[in-house]
């Protein structure tokens, strides 16, 4: 969950009035007008020099929110174009994520930094220590040229002052894959080949420049065509909303869906089946098994590490299976799938039968427009109820539980759990699949947010509150059914 | 004295704005006011369709003062306001 206070706050109130003004009657005029009606003349200007720069970032953040990436703006084409051309598109972008590079003007470059503590002392041990030669002493103090040092961090460790620090760029020290780079000229930039979509850089930027590109217009559309459209709720939507996930059915129903599916349902299929697999290749001799239905991870295997590939489960995710169900029972429907992460995004373009993809914040944001208050609702029952280890997938740990409870044989399981990808995490996977071996365990759960999804880029609620929720309801939920 | 009364938003456009993360008032309050706070979950208190709407949700009432965008913190800040007073 993101916690960036005002950054968050003001990329949530953009969506909102970007779907109030799709609901309105004149959505371009309308759109075109957002950052004048969220910074009005004679505002106190909150946060920068002043309202014109205020407008113009705003204005950054709602084309990304019409879909489109920021880097390509022109000035001058005004807001109103943009809704237009969002009206008129056919097609998503592959490219998920985009970034405001104007707010990265205030954050400094990674870089070695020696501090007005630096007493220039005679011992010198950064030079010494230093092995690029990158530090001279000039009017008795350290200096670092900046193109020979190579952040080893050798002189941060060595100055017994603690004079020298390191100035770390949030969104580049939060990447686990180095995909993120501020560049020579300060602006941060996404290397799409890189990128694992884990939405790590969006919780991580202080100014909250790292956007996602929202698919909200294409969903409208969709919804006020004739057309069936139908959402596929993440099971750890519970805890995001208030009230119940059967209040919340209602919720979207009245937000212009026809049809709601928990893709725990999904999850149910992915459960046994995985158990099934694990069975047999255990059977095959083969050391352990990793799941497989993290988006984040399954990028991560595809555009780093192909190694571990004949380790991971051939199941496929719980969104894969609900979509598969819904466009049998529904050919003709649009699908939506409401996801805690941008990671999601990536699997739902791959997927033919998931049109779309929602963030558990631009659903929000579509009640909040709606002036929908869920609890207030009756609720909508689902056809097929899902169980409590299905339900359950959305926390850290419940997808190697579910796999464990599909089987007879129980105790035949023996997980380990990689809570969240991130530098080391990702070392601890190559050395498993170089040496064929996880010590003590046979199945391996990968999760690429810290929590699980409830960790997820786009979640609302915080994960203690969340993962507390989410057991409350499970309680109640039938056990998964074994596998033969 | 009397009791000052908080009350937290928990109506959907309160929740979505960031109410979510007032639930932690939930172990902060007992634990440094004891029963001198009341706190209690609201429905929509009706402030997020008047005046600047949504985009000054979440809101809390204590006693009868709003705070707005309300984080744990102003929250915590309006109730030692209000206790100095009594
Ligand atoms: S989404 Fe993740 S992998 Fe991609 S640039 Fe951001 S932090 Fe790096
Ligand atoms: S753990 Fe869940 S929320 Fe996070 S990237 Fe994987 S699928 Fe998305
Ligand atoms: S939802 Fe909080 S005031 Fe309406």
């Amino acid at each position: 969950m993101n916690n960036l206070g005002q950054a968050i706050h003001i990329k949530k109130e953009i969506l909102v009035r970007i779907i109030k003004a799709f609901l309105s009657d004149d959505f371009e005029h309308q759109a075109r007008l957002i950052p004048y009606d969220m910074r009005p003349k004679g505002m106190e200007v909150p946060y920068r020099c002043c309202v014109y720069k205020e407008r113009a970032i705003i204005k950054d953040r709602t084309i990304a929110g019409l879909g489109f990436p920021i880097e390509e703006d022109d000035e001058r084409v005004s807001l109103s174009d943009y809704a237009k051309q969002a009206l008129e598109r056919t097609q998503i972008s592959e490219k998920n994520l985009t970034v405001l590079q104007a707010a990265c003007k205030g954050c400094a470059t990674n870089r070695i930094y020696v501090t007005d503590l630096c007493q220039g002392c005679v011992a010198r041990p950064c030079q010494t220590t230093c092995k690029f030669g990158a530090i001279s002493i000039v009017n008795g103090r350290s200096v670092i040229d900046d193109t020979k040092c190579k952040k080893c961090q050798m002189c941060v460790n060595a100055c017994p002052y603690k004079a020298i620090v390191k100035i770390s760029v949030p969104c580049e020290d939060s990447c686990p894959v180095g995909a993120i780079k501020k560049d020579e000229t300060g602006f941060a930039s996404i290397d799409y080949d890189k990128c694992i979509n884990c939405g790590r850089c969006t919780a991580a930027c202080p100014f909250g420049a790292v956007h996602e590109r929202s698919q909200i217009i294409d969903i409208l559309k969709a919804i006020k065509s004739d057309k069936k459209v139908i959402a596929m709720i993440a099971p750890s939507i519970i805890g995001q909303f208030p009230g119940n996930i059967y209040q919340l059915k209602t919720a979207i129903i009245n937000s212009g869906f026809d049809d709601v599916y928990e893709v725990a349902q999904g999850a149910d299929v992915t459960a046994n089946t995985e158990a099934k697999e694990f069975i047999e290749r255990m059977e095959e001799g083969q050391n352990f098994m990793t799941t497989s239905c993290c988006a984040g991870y399954n990028q991560l295997i595809k555009k780093h590490l192909s190694e571990i590939k004949p380790f991971v489960s051939d199941t496929k995710t719980p969104l894969y299976y609900t979509a598969e169900i819904v466009k049998k029972e529904h050919s003709n429907a649009v699908t939506v799938f409401v996801s805690p992460c941008v990671a999601k995004r990536a699997e739902g373009y791959e997927n033919p039968n998931v049109d779309y993809v929602m963030s558990y914040e631009e659903l929000g944001a579509l009640f909040v427009a709606k002036k929908i208050q869920i609890t207030e609702l009756e609720e909508s029952k689902y056809i097929v109820e899902s169980s409590k280890q299905g339900r359950n997938f959305g926390y850290s740990g419940g997808v190697a539980e579910s796999v464990k409870k599909s089987l007879k044989d129980e105790d035949s399981v023996k997980p380990c759990i990689i809570n969240g990808l991130n530098k080391d995490s990702i070392k601890q996977l190559k050395k498993y699949a170089a040496s064929g071996v996880c010590e003590g365990c046979n199945l391996v759960e990968v999760m690429c947010c810290e929590g699980g999804c409830i960790g997820g880029n786009a979640t609302l609620n915080n994960q203690k509150t969340a993962k507390k929720l989410i057991d409350n309801f499970t309680q109640n939920s039938e056990d998964i059914k074994k596998v033969e | 004295m009397e009791k000052i009364s908080v009350k937290v938003c928990t109506g959907t456009t309160c929740f979505v704005m960031g109410g979510a993360n007032l639930q932690e008032l939930h172990d902060i309050i007992p634990k440094k006011y004891g029963d001198k706070v009341e706190l209690t979950a609201s429905n929509c208190l009706g402030l997020c369709s008047i005046n600047w709407e949504y985009s000054k949700a979440p809101y809390v009432k204590v006693n009868e003062e709003v705070v707005s965008e309300a984080t744990a913190e102003k929250v915590i800040e309006e109730i030692d306001r209000q206790l100095a007073k009594q």
